[in-house]
């Protein structure tokens, strides 16, 4: 374990090839298409309960996990979606946790808000908004002590971070110097109530400063910046320099969830177009300069992947009922 | 045997237990120097400040700090200093630890053990006093304890540590001085297996944790006027052994169940209905329940000591069950 932890050590965060941002524009179009489908089934009745769409948040999900190895931890939110596929969370599987299929990750007692696949490293999406900091603490405590150089990434949004988990945590993480990653999407709303009216600094960056530990802001429609960020805060936490606070600025495009129309009566149409004009996939797609023949071939490779997933999700057998009294206890 | 205080045997398990296996630590307030109790003594010197450490004042950020480590495979158990403050970590406690291996489909198990004192006597006030083991043992999940002596408490102490969910232990903090025979060596006390603490056989007197000792001393007063009392301990209220429990009453006939917690809608009110489910024919009187009165529990030693209960109020219940005129 040391020398693995010491080998690591030297690793510097590697320098995005053009190959490597190809696959980090796949990836974002894997989650959008997925979101896409998500909301089409939910709107047709087909997706019971509570589903969040990430769309428009996809370089956060992307950039934070191409900056990680298969062994790290992420822990997620309510919005997970994104993040469970970035971090290589079985599709099919997914799409069977979603349609409530036996063959669900969680064998259809999470749903959307809980989607968890530990083979990939990937500790659950916690729908208890901010629960799931004072968990990642715990599990950066237990990679500190194992030495393993393994680090955890918790994904939260600009509400969350008024919760004192969010403080309790970054103190504990602080002062025990465990390799865990604050990774704040502010979205800008939490529900309908917008950031700068719920939070008392402009950057929840600047929190940071309070735990003396280091905080930046960056454009989270910008994959390759929200990378670049999260691969300097992982090796800084590998090396043991201790916790990290990363705000992204990015909005999602959709309502919050459910039904809630992409604008309505707390944001206008103009905001939302505004903000659509930075699309992170047009960016991505802009810097990678793909033609309209390689967008489709990445669209049609996708989308055959997503109808795989379907036809799994689709032909697996319900949950049973007496499922639902099993795994309460080990 | 050897004889040592409810202390004695807890510090017994935890070194024991971490000696046995490394995956498990220590977390909590003050509990390098064990200054509150003293349950953690002498773990920080032996296993190390890694294993054993100081945490700051963040109920919410330790226990969930607990369920985070348990789900990368450690073993921690998080000292709470009173019951009282596992308010403030009741989402780790319940939304997470309780619900993770159900909600994930049975991806992960949560080994974590929050171990706490609770129970009054000792003029802490109303924040300082509580027994809450009724709201724990009612969610799926999570198990519960709660120890009557120092054997039960290394016993219990060491199947938390080794079980593979969470377990919240409580500790009332008259039992801590408390001395009593405890085995030497390995002492493990399965979860689910009450313990009958006095043969009798006129009425079952079902005791929860400290309050074994107020059944066993009214078990004693009832004995001078010839009545002969069997008492019970469930030791972990979930899982509830209500097989031993109505086993009793089926014998005596009658039942009075005592508890520190409060009366409405507590660990009396579950164990009274388990047991008419169970004995309900062989009952020649109501099941009686003598609980904490419905009030929170005061600072000043006369009011604490009314709303608390007392033997004299077990072995009134008790024969107001055998219909003797108290
Ligand atoms: C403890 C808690 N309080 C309230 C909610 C209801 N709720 C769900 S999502 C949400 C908004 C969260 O906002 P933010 O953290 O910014 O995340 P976003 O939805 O923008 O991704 C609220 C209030 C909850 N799930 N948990
Ligand atoms: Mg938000």
């Amino acid at each position: 374990m040391a020398t693995r932890a010491k080998k690591r050590r030297s690793a510097k965060p590697k320098r995005l090839t053009k190959k490597d941002l190809n696959a980090m524009y796949r990836n974002m179009l894997r989650i959008r298409r997925f979101e896409e489908k998500t909301d089409e089934f939910f709107m047709a009745g087909r997706v019971k309960g509570a589903v969040h769409v990430s769309i428009g948040q996809e370089a956060c999900s992307v950039g934070v996990c191409t900056a990680l190895n298969d062994e790290d931890a992420i822990l997620t939110t309510h919005r997970g979606h994104g993040h469970s596929i970035a971090k290589g969370t079985r599709m099919p599987e997914m799409m069977a946790e979603l349609l409530g299929k036996s063959t669900g990750l969680c064998k259809a007692r999470g749903g959307s808000m809980h989607i968890a696949d530990i083979s990939k490293g990937h500790y659950g999406a916690h729908s208890i908004v901010g629960a799931n900091m004072p968990m990642a603490t715990g599990m950066g405590l237990a990679y500190q002590l194992e030495g393993s150089g393994r680090v955890a990434v918790v994904f939260f949004g600009d509400g969350a971070s008024n919760q004192g988990s969010f403080h309790e945590s970054m103190n504990l993480c602080a002062i025990w110097k465990l390799p865990v990653i604050f990774f704040c999407e502010n979205n800008h709303y939490a529900v309908s109530y917008h950031v700068e009216r719920s939070t008392s600094v402009k950057d929840i960056s600047v929190r940071a400063q309070g735990y003396n530990a280091p905080g930046v802001t960056v454009d989270g429609m910008d994959v390759v910046a929200v990378y670049e960020a999260t691969a300097e805060a992982v090796r800084r936490a590998r090396e043991g320099g201790g916790p990290s606070l990363i705000e992204a600025k990015t909005y999602r495009f959709f309502g919050h969830s459910r039904g809630d129309p992409q604008f309505g009566p707390y944001r206008t149409k103009e905001e939302v177009d505004e903000w659509r004009k930075r699309d992170p996939l047009t960016i991505a797609a802009d810097m990678l300069k793909l033609t309209e023949a390689q967008k489709k071939a990445h669209l049609k490779a996708v989308d055959k992947e997503l109808n795989g997933a379907i036809d799994f999700a689709e032909g697996s057998p319900e949950a049973t009922l007496e499922s639902a009294l099993e795994d309460v206890y080990a | 045997m050897r004889e040592i205080t409810f202390v004695e045997a807890l510090t017994e398990a935890h070194h024991e237990e971490m000696e046995r296996d490394e995956r498990v630590i220590v977390m909590g307030e003050d509990v390098e120097l064990a200054y509150v109790f003293g349950v953690t003594k002498g773990l920080a010197e032996k296993f190390g400040r890694d294993r054993v450490r100081d945490t700051p004042i963040s109920e919410l950020g330790i226990v969930g700090a607990g369920v985070g480590a348990a789900m990368a495979g450690y073993r921690p158990i998080v000292e709470i200093m009173f019951m009282d403050f596992i308010m403030l970590a009741m989402d780790p406690l319940i939304n997470q630890a309780a619900k993770l291996r159900y909600m994930l489909g049975g991806q992960l198990s949560v080994p974590l053990v929050v171990r706490t004192p609770g129970g009054g006597g000792v003029q802490y006030g109303p924040t300082h006093s509580q027994c809450l083991e009724a709201w724990f043992m009612q969610i799926p999940g999570i198990k519960v304890a709660a120890p009557s002596d120092p054997a039960d408490a290394k016993g219990l102490m060491c199947s938390a540590i080794r079980d593979d969910n969470p377990v919240l232990v409580v500790e009332h903090k008259m039992l801590y001085k408390m001395k009593g025979p405890v085995p030497e060596g390995e002492h493990v006390t399965p979860f689910g297996q009450a313990a009958v603490k006095r043969e009798g056989g006129d009425i079952t007197l079902i005791g929860v944790g400290y309050q074994v000792h107020n059944c066993l001393a009214a078990a004693d007063e009832l004995g001078k006027e010839g009545i002969s009392a069997e008492v019970v301990d469930p030791r972990t209220l979930a899982p509830l052994d209500t097989g031993t429990l109505a086993e009793s009453v089926r014998k005596t006939n009658r039942c009075i169940i005592v508890e520190e917690g409060h009366l409405r809608s507590g660990v009396g009110s579950e164990i009274s209905a388990a047991v008419q489910e169970e004995a309900f024919d062989y009952l020649d009187a109501p099941i009686g329940r003598v609980a904490a009165l419905d009030a929170p529990i005061p600072f000043e030693p006369r009011l604490e000591d009314f709303v608390l209960p007392n033997t004299a109020n077990v072995v009134d219940a008790a024969k107001k069950a055998l219909g003797v005129t108290v």
